[in-house]
């Protein structure tokens, strides 16, 4: 890792949409989970820091801590600049179950975070190559999977297999949408389903774990790219710590199911710091890219 | 029978109710058990194993509660580790190379919670299941004979026919447990019931299984043969259609219906 990442003298935030939508013109600084103020505590190492520069270093403390990001932040340090383009935008839940509150929350969220659901997704280009792209974004109902965000990939999946082209997943999810019950649970099946649709074709499927990927986006597309990459630290697992504890009555070791813990046990390919994301995906498409060049758009 | 769905929790749960291995033994013959995943262990959650329908030779897999506390540890109350999901694949990998169709009998309160269980891969054994099942080259039909809880029991439930006994629950996570997530309760297992729609009627009426199986009147416990015999009934009926099926066919079948979910 970057040991002093303020060096880095590159804007990590800039404009990606390539034709932004009109829902889009919140400025990023307006997204709920971005440090508020000219100065952030970091809640790592108790650190103040000047926030303007914490913006510019990709929202990492000099300590290794990784400040949560939104999935429009996510978008602006991947991918080239103008070159998004959203799909399923409106995409929105039908709250399958008419749960008692959910309908209300649901639209209560939307307002507060200015996302439809927890995934942005749709195509975009790094270093020059057009990928398919979804973000998760744990702001939104902790990035739970209900319905929506299984259609949305779903979707992603068969179009970019359509168009023979990879898909980028990142992923943040406490898990399947509690609010949406076995409809959520059958989105696991359903979007593992077009993920195996879409790698029987030949094309490449990378993940990027964050903090946190657990519960039923673990046990479904997350753990299924060719290539799992994982950012520093995050807490990646099945069940959640809380819940192991009490199952089985004693403290987890430390450092249990975080990104290093699951790079020494063989279930995460490659652990990736936050500025070294973009090169990384772009280096990774390239070497899957020399069979699509001939026909594909490359913006 | 008119009975709340907490009550049906309850039913589902009981521990003379019939279990894998009684529907293995009365609708199958020649059963032999096989162990194992190749890579870690063996999981006596889940049974496998090849045996004769009619004269149709099948691979089973169930997930398997104990009777007692005893039989409950050494079967680990049904809950499959990551090697549990590993060995069934790999018995379903040797189907399709065989040509075999798959039944399954899904029966668990959910994958395993644990150490060891996380330091295998339990997220990566469901997930490769879920994908693997969904191009399965050869017929599958499940059955959530008791309790079908979260990705624990769809990692055996990716199939060309899924169904439910009458009295059976399947759900996104235990009543318990969603109670405590949402409203931080535990102890409003009984309201998390009502409100998660786990029943095999309302699944029946989303649209996510495709039957309900009859259960004798009280429940599946006061009459094996019946019920037992009515599960027979169907899997025989579902088999000779989709033996029937393009593999194509029955994969694209297959996908279309998550897909459609």
């Amino acid at each position: 890792m970057n040991r002093n990442p303020f060096k880095t003298k590159q804007y990590a935030i800039s404009k990606i949409y390539r034709s932004r939508p009109q829902e889009h013109k919140l400025p990023i600084e307006d997204k709920p989970n971005v440090p508020e103020g000219i100065m952030t505590k970091c809640p790592g190492c108790g650190k103040i820091i000047y926030t303007k520069l914490l913006l510019k270093n990709y929202k990492m403390c000099e300590c290794g801590y990784y400040f949560r990001i939104s999935a429009n932040e996510r978008l602006a340090m991947v991918l080239d600049e103008d070159s998004f383009v959203e799909l399923d935008q409106q995409l929105t839940s039908r709250d399958p179950l008419n749960f008692p509150g959910y309908g209300d929350k649901l639209v209560k969220t939307q307002t507060q975070t200015g996302l439809v659901d927890g995934l942005v997704s749709g195509k975009g280009a790094i270093c020059g190559l057009p990928t398919y792209i979804g973000v998760m974004d744990a702001s939104f109902f902790m990035g739970s999977m209900g319905t929506a965000i299984g259609e949305k990939l779903a979707r992603l999946f068969e179009r970019a297999k359509e168009e023979k082209l990879p898909v980028i997943v990142f992923t943040a999810s406490g898990g399947a949408r509690m609010q949406e019950g076995i409809f959520s649970l059958m989105q696991m099946a359903k979007v593992s389903g077009a993920v195996a649709k879409h790698s029987k074709a030949g094309l490449l499927y990378i993940t990027v774990l964050t903090d946190p990927t657990t519960g039923g986006v673990t046990a479904s597309f997350a753990m299924l790219g060719d290539i799992i990459l994982a950012e520093p630290g995050a807490l990646i697992g099945f069940a959640g710590p809380r819940v192991i504890e009490q199952t089985i009555g004693q403290k987890l070791p430390q450092g249990f199911q975080r990104a290093e813990f699951l790079l020494e046990h063989g279930f995460v390919d490659r652990i990736v710091t936050r500025d070294k994301m973009k090169e990384t995906l772009g280096a990774l498409l390239k070497l899957h890219y020399k069979d699509y060049t001939s026909n594909t758009n490359l913006f | 029978m008119n009975i709340s769905p907490w009550e049906k929790v309850k039913l589902a749960r009981m521990p003379i109710r019939p279990t894998g291995l009684d529907y293995i033994d009365r609708i199958f013959e020649d059963f032999i058990e096989l162990h194992g995943d190749r890579f870690y262990g063996e999981d006596r959650a889940i049974v496998g194993g090849i045996a004769f329908f009619d004269n149709i030779a099948v691979t089973v897999i169930a997930q398997q509660k104990g009777r007692n506390t005893k039989e409950n540890i050494a079967r680990n109350f049904s809950m499959p580790h990551p090697e549990g999901y590993r060995k069934a694949l790999r018995l379903m990998k040797q189907a399709e190379k065989f040509g075999r169709p798959i039944i399954c009998f899904i029966d668990t309160p959910g994958a395993f919670c644990g150490i060891g269980a996380e330091e295998r891969g339990q997220g990566e054994a469901i997930a490769t299941n879920l994908a693997e099942m969904m191009m399965l080259k050869t017929p599958i039909i499940s059955v959530v004979i008791s309790e079908g809880g979260s990705g624990g029991a769809l990692a055996l439930g990716v199939a060309d026919r899924v169904y439910m006994l009458e009295h059976a629950i399947y759900s996104i996570l235990s009543p318990e447990g969603f109670a405590s997530i949402l409203y931080k309760d535990a102890s409003k297992a009984e309201t998390a019931a009502n409100d998660m729609k786990l029943t095999a009627q309302d699944l029946y009426q989303f649209g996510i299984i495709d039957g309900i199986i009859e259960e004798p009147y009280g429940g599946a416990h006061n009459d094996y043969d019946y019920v037992i015999g009515k599960v027979r009934e169907v899997i025989d009926l579902d088999l000779k259609e989709l033996m029937g099926l393009s593999v194509d066919e029955l994969i694209e079948k297959r996908y279309q219906k998550f897909r459609n979910i």
